[in-house]
């Protein structure tokens, strides 16, 4: 079992960051909070395709030395790392940053308005602000 | 210059929508025109696919002369160009339409507005148009961000329901980010078409099933399928109307897009019904998604809400269509994925004119709404009558085709459902246009009242919305009149190519 454990420990590595961040999305109240374990749950993913990237056995990064255009000598593929999951999450970060961005300046406008960012707050804030609006409409 | 219409589709609503805020800051009014002219491109480029793609067949479109599976592949297919044409043609009749509304609603913003709106069509656009699984996630978090902006600018509320959104969306995203990188493992490839050569070998393969879960759930909370839609009626009950105009009739469909080409473009059907019970689980969810939304829509005192709820019960129908598995289920669910986004398109059009007009939402407060806006309404039935499924109207056709799917796939559940939701629909329908149409009253109690109100409805002054805004109104609700009688045709072109040969 740990054996097991061991010889595929970044996708355990992933997984426990990713429920991390789940369960503060989920579980905490506080609007930043949620917000920190979207990150992490953002960044578990991120973990894992840099490390599906790797190879045993020293292979480098892929730059090839060449003259000018070179690079027309044949490569040897067991020396060289694959490059395309990091590229992917140079995309990937891209968008994850533009998302915590997005969300913070919600959070700003949240807490203009309610004076709070304790999700239970809010919520009775609205409910406060309804109930005499509800009253009004009965009358 | 024909050949590069695909990446055309693309490039002019982006590169349109970044040099929309550099003409607003020297002359906000030449924004909104030089908007609407990126959008009418847009639109017209989706015409010119269509004819492309009738005459000669798909089209596989390779970014910077990359050959794929190394380049990124736009794919262009009969279903795509059928998306390009809702998401440009929505895209542009919710664009004139916001156009004075934003004028109003957020005066000295509008520029700013409308790259949201444009980056909005471009990021959906692209969606459907990519063949690159990865280039569709990247595009999936263009829609959606632009989209989080656009509905955090709505009324009391918004900023809320946009953070909840922004959190259940992003890990949709994440866990369609998620397929794709166990997919990636397995296969090394990223390529739609080339990911359907690689993965029949592996459909046994546990990464791959996981791949799939994946990529099901990540979509579903996109769509808001049942259990997933709790971020859809605040988000787009508090989003303002011009942006809930296209963002409510777009976003759950391509979705549903994306799905359709996950199970039957890179999967293959084969994999849906044999290897992993897929089908079954969303036909039921499906039933489900369709009885609870039609019963919470029941329980609404706000339209627009109420609308809301509507469309969880819509995306159920699609997905009923796509899990009975056979040609007539499949055809009704893409039927479906046209004709509901024109009439969700035409319905928030409509709550869009009554906000410019300051009506209030409540179903209660609608009386003798039909003297006030004869036009308005007349869409607003002409759209509910093709909600509950009556002809000619297109909604019942696509309900036909539904209906003969679950009955061919001898699912009698599904197809009662379908029937009780139609119902269901009547009674909420009805239930607003009998407030409109027959209920006394007017008095709205808005500032601009010129009249005593409570003395019945002799008094009520015509107050229709402008004619910029009811236009795209009443082309919609004409739509939604011709598109029923021409299913046959469309079906002919296009829909009946999209459906997998094993069917």
């Amino acid at each position: 079992m740990l054996e097991y454990v061991i010889a595929k420990y970044n996708y355990w590595v992933y997984v426990i960051l990713m429920m991390i961040g789940l369960y503060a999305m989920m579980g905490k109240r506080n609007l930043v909070k949620k917000l920190i374990g979207m990150n992490i749950f953002q960044t578990s993913i991120i973990l894992f395709y840099v490390s599906i990237g790797v190879k045993k056995g020293g292979a480098t990064v892929p730059i090839l030395e060449g003259h000018g255009h070179g690079g027309h000598q044949a490569v040897d593929v067991a020396t060289i790392l694959n490059p395309l999951p990091h590229v992917l999450m140079l995309t990937a970060i891209v968008v994850s940053i533009a998302t915590t961005g997005v969300a913070l300046a919600a959070l700003i406008l949240i807490y203009r308005r309610y004076g709070t960012l304790e999700e239970d707050e809010i919520i009775a804030a609205r409910r406060a602000a309804a109930a005499p609006k509800a009253k009004d409409q009965a009358s | 210059m024909t050949a590069q219409l695909p990446a055309l589709q693309i490039a002019i609503p982006l590169l349109g929508a970044f040099i929309t805020p550099l003409i607003g800051w020297h002359r906000p009014r030449l924004a909104g025109l030089w908007a609407l002219a990126v959008l009418a491109g847009a639109a017209a480029l989706a015409v010119a696919l269509l004819m492309q793609v009738t005459a000669h067949g798909p089209i596989s479109y390779h970014l910077g002369n990359w050959a794929p599976p190394w380049g990124i592949a736009y794919a262009v297919d009969h279903l795509t160009v059928l998306m390009l044409l809702l998401i440009t043609g929505i895209g542009l009749m919710a664009f004139l339409q916001a156009r004075p509304a934003v004028a109003v609603s957020m005066p000295g913003r509008e520029p700013y507005f409308y790259t949201l709106f444009l980056l909005q069509v471009t990021g959906l656009s692209g969606i459907v148009i990519t063949g690159d699984m990865f280039n569709l996630f990247v595009f999936l978090e263009i829609s959606s961000l632009s989209g989080y902006a656009l509905i955090a600018l709505g009324e009391d509320g918004a900023p809320l329901a946009t953070f909840n959104y922004i959190i259940i969306g992003t890990v949709g995203a994440c866990f369609y980010l998620l397929g794709v990188g166990y997919l990636y493992i397995v296969t090394g490839s990223l390529n739609m078409a080339d990911l359907a050569n690689l993965l029949p070998a592996l459909y046994h393969s546990k990464v791959v099933l996981v791949a799939f879960a994946f990529f099901t759930v990540g979509v579903a909370i996109k769509m808001g399928l049942f259990p997933l839609h709790t971020w859809m009626p605040d988000a787009y009950t508090t989003a303002p109307a011009p942006a809930s105009a296209l963002i409510a009739p777009l976003m759950t469909k391509v979705a549903a897009y994306v799905m359709i080409r996950i199970m039957f473009t890179v999967f293959r059907p084969e994999f849906d019904i044999g290897v992993i019970p897929v089908a079954t689980i969303l036909g039921w969810m499906a039933v489900i998604a369709i009885l609870v939304g039609g019963i919470k829509a029941l329980a609404q005192t706000d339209l627009k809400r109420m609308l809301t709820y509507i469309m969880v019960a819509e995306v159920g129908y699609i997905v009923m269509g796509i899990s009975v598995m056979n040609r007539p289920g499949l055809t009704g669910a893409i039927l479906h994925i046209m004709n509901d986004a024109c009439m969700v398109a035409c319905l928030f059009l409509v709550i869009g004119a009554l906000a410019h007009k300051g009506i209030p939402r409540t179903i209660s407060e609608l009386g003798s709404l039909n003297r006030k806006m004869p036009f308005t309404m007349a869409a607003f039935v002409v759209a509910a009558l093709s909600m509950c499924g009556l002809p000619p109207a297109c909604g019942f056709f696509s309900k036909w085709y539904l209906v003969q799917g679950t009955v061919a796939a001898g699912q009698w559940v599904f197809a009662g459902t379908l029937l009780v939701s139609s119902l269901i629909n009547a009674v909420l329908f009805f239930r607003v246009i009998e407030k409109a149409y027959l209920a006394p009253g007017g008095g709205h109690g808005h500032d601009d009242q010129q009249h005593d109100d409570g003395h019945g409805t002799a008094n009520v002054v015509r107050d229709e919305a402008p004619a910029a805004m009811l236009a795209p109104i009443l082309i919609m609700a004409a739509l939604i009149l011709v598109l029923g009688p021409f299913s046959g045709t469309i079906i002919d072109a296009v829909i009946s190519h999209a459906v997998p040969a094993a069917f």
